[in-house]
């Protein structure tokens, strides 16, 4: 596409020719059926008994903390939780055809694909309740995760910034010649952002190294998509940007792993981006913030219910014999016990130490950002009662 | 020591940068094959290679958040904004993204090496889109450093410095001297100090403050005004943010008076913070209020250009009405 000129090697037409949204037709990539069967005619992916277990497991670990966790806010815990239920295909299983080298930017519902990399329980609830041991330091609302030794950007609030990040960071890596590539991951609404139009752009034009993965899953908080868009989803863009594009299943765990092998093949072998498409839905509320009973039916998310990708590759996992029942429940009882064993443990911890509200603003505080750290502390000083968490450990300096 | 126009000088730096880090990455729109609508990189992609030195797509926005990401990845993007008045749809990457990346992630990531050059400012009849001095907007954003050069000598030393600092750096460059201010530019590789302001002729009846192009201008009514018998002591702020409180305190504890000049809108202008904090330092030094001599609070004009701009005339009247008040 990048060698035709289009100013010059332009085709003619003598009729008025309209091209529509029906004119290409984007099909979706899916291997298992609803019920967990394999198409007889599908393209399996090679994933060997030990990655799909692993994901297998992902995906039920994923549910339980999102199940606790979503319990936790309720009970005042902590203040705000984001679950990815009906997502978990798409983030786990994307998340497993990658390197461990290759970045991962995402928006903030991919947990899924963060524990797949290997972080710990601990480390979800060090970060969630803003303790002195949370890499963040406290900083940020819970579920902004972020860990260098694993490669996973530290998630942002503000929607779709991290996609012309993402660009940029995969021609950093182009350049240093690292054979790694970066992931983007984002909604299908942060796509109307202006940001998205921005970072797809560039990363063609710059002939970025990366994988731009949508999760197309139906709702932008309360917005359907049938109000975010018109056109032929997410997918039918890449091709305006001359991006090799992908649509597929984002409730098959199969179909995700390979779209994202494939994608990450032609990103680093061409030097060029790579958009997917993963046609999904949001069976969670938006947040803890949030009550989806405002604005859809019951039975469209039972709809959905009967395409659940978890149980989906269950089926799958059970057709293959790779399931051990016994060793299944023992791991989602684990789970619960050390998930509610390690957030007892996180909400004890301490907060940071006043003056790691300064630090990090710059490489080291300024002026006056060290007048106002002393003018502060002198001010608890004499107000420990209003400052509880802090008064008693203020350093006399 | 070469002699060199402003423009020369920030080109003599990027190259100096390239050859000193190969991470040094410049782009932006225009500033490829081209070099620039001023021509700050000339020759650069000549000498450094299109995966160096390359066009972005017309995109603030985009180039910014591109930045970031690169920055975070731990190259070192030197990004253009074409123009300062074209900066803000690169806002909300600048304010929730760059300035904030170190912060939010406890310093696991940073774009600690980003540098962005804008060229500012009005006397060269831009109109409302080419005149602009958005620095207070900067001014006012945590984890950001802004600065602004006044010649040749000191943009070089000021840019290579902003390049090698490790906090995102708003490089802003007066483009009304680009050509116009020639001076004397070692060859060498040299760095000026970052957060601290120069002081460029010693006085003791008043301190004059400015930035930038600025600088010029209270040079000038500080020759009007020494005729009359007014010694004026001359500051040039260079950085913004963090700004060097300090030495503009010290200065105006000596002369007891305090003239701040910019070229932006006066409402909410930098020179109101620099008031305010310099009244709380100096309130018993003081023999005549803290004056400001800034652009009206209209859109920057185009055939009212020169009555608009806080000229060397309104800066010497000023003095006059601070030294008799």
């Amino acid at each position: 596409m990048k060698d035709r000129n289009h100013l010059f090697d332009v085709g003619i037409s003598h009729t008025v020719n309209i091209i529509d949204k029906g004119t290409v037709d984007i099909p979706m990539l899916q291997i298992l059926q609803p019920d967990g069967s394999a198409h007889s005619d599908a393209q399996m992916p090679d994933m060997s008994q030990e990655t799909a277990h692993k994901i297998f497991q992902t995906m039920h670990y994923i549910r339980v903390l999102d199940e606790r966790m979503v319990g936790a806010q309720r009970q005042g815990r902590i203040s705000f939780y984001l679950a990815c239920s009906g997502e978990e295909a798409s983030t786990v299983g994307s998340a497993a055809a990658l390197s461990e080298h290759d970045m991962i930017m995402s928006q903030y519902r991919e947990q899924g694909a963060l524990a797949y990399r290997g972080y710990r329980t601990e480390q979800f609830m060090n970060q969630m309740f803003s303790n002195k041991l949370d890499p963040n330091k406290g900083r940020q609302m819970p579920i902004h995760y972020g860990d260098k030794a694993l490669n996973f950007m530290t998630i942002s609030s503000p929607l779709a910034t991290q996609i012309p990040q993402a660009a940029g960071y995969a021609y950093g890596q182009k350049m240093a010649g690292n054979q790694a590539i970066t992931i983007c991951y984002f909604g299908e609404g942060a796509a109307s952002e202006g940001d998205f139009h921005a970072g797809l752009n560039m990363a063609a034009v710059l002939s970025c190294p990366v994988i731009f993965f949508c999760r197309n899953n139906g709702y932008a908080i309360s917005t359907p998509s049938s109000e975010q868009f018109c056109g032929d989803g997410i997918a039918a863009r890449g091709l305006g940007y001359g991006i090799k594009t992908i649509r597929v299943d984002g409730n098959d765990v199969l179909a995700v792993y390979l779209a994202t092998q494939k994608a990450r093949e032609i990103a680093l072998t061409e030097n060029c981006p790579v958009l997917i498409e993963a046609m999904t839905y949001r069976l969670a509320a938006h947040s803890t913030s949030d009550d989806p009973t405002g604005y859809r039916s019951k039975e469209e998310e039972q709809k959905w219910r009967e395409k659940d990708p978890v149980q989906r590759f269950e089926n799958w996992m059970k057709s293959k014999g790779w399931i051990n029942e016994e060793q299944h429940k023992q791991f989602i009882e684990q789970t619960r016990q050390e998930v509610l064993a390690a957030m007892k443990k996180a909400e004890q911890v301490d907060i940071c130490e006043i003056d790691d509200l300064v630090n990090d603003v710059y490489d080291m505080p300024p002026w006056h950002l060290q007048e106002q750290l002393s003018q502060l502390k002198k001010h608890i000083r004499l107000y420990p009662d209003a400052y509880p968490k802090t008064a008693g450990r203020i350093r006399h300096d | 020591m070469i002699k060199m126009n402003m423009l020369q000088a920030i080109n003599d730096a990027l190259v100096t940068a390239m050859n000193d880090d190969e991470k040094v990455m410049v782009f932006g729109e225009d500033v490829g094959h081209f070099g620039g609508v001023f021509r700050a990189t000339s020759n650069l992609q000549q000498k450094f290679g299109k995966g160096r030195c390359f066009n972005t797509p017309l995109t603030e926005q985009g180039i910014i958040g591109f930045a970031n990401g690169l920055a975070s990845q731990g190259s070192v993007p030197v990004a253009e904004i074409q123009f300062g008045d074209y900066i803000f749809p690169a806002f909300d990457q600048i304010i929730n993204e760059t300035a904030k990346f170190r912060y939010r992630s406890g310093g696991q990531f940073t774009c600690g090496t980003l540098t962005i050059r804008t060229p500012y400012g009005g006397g060269i009849a831009g109109g409302l889109y080419h005149s602009q001095s958005p620095e207070a907007f900067f001014a006012h954003i945590p984890g950001m450093k802004v600065v602004i050069p006044r010649n040749p000598y000191q943009a070089k030393g000021l840019l290579l410095a902003s390049i090698r600092d490790d906090n995102p750096v708003l490089f802003m460059e007066p483009k009304r001297l680009y050509r116009a201010s020639v001076g004397e530019v070692p060859e060498e590789d040299y760095e000026l100090p970052l957060g601290k302001a120069d002081v460029v002729k010693e006085g003791e009846h008043i301190t004059l403050l400015a930035w930038g192009a600025q600088v010029d201008v209270i040079e000038k009514a500080a020759e009007m005004a020494e005729k009359d018998g007014i010694s004026c002591e001359i500051i040039d702020l260079r950085s913004i943010l963090p700004w060097d409180a300090h030495t503009v305190s010290e200065s105006v504890k000596k002369t007891g008076r305090l003239i701040i000049n910019h070229e932006a809108p006066q409402t909410g202008g930098f020179a109101s913070e620099i008031s305010a904090t310099v009244q709380e330092r100096c309130f018993l030094y003081l023999e005549s209020p803290i004056t400001r001599v800034c652009g009206l609070d209209t859109p920057y004009p185009l055939a009212h250009e020169k009555e608009y701009m806080p000229d060397h005339l309104k800066t010497y009247e000023a003095i006059k009405r601070c030294v008799n008040y």
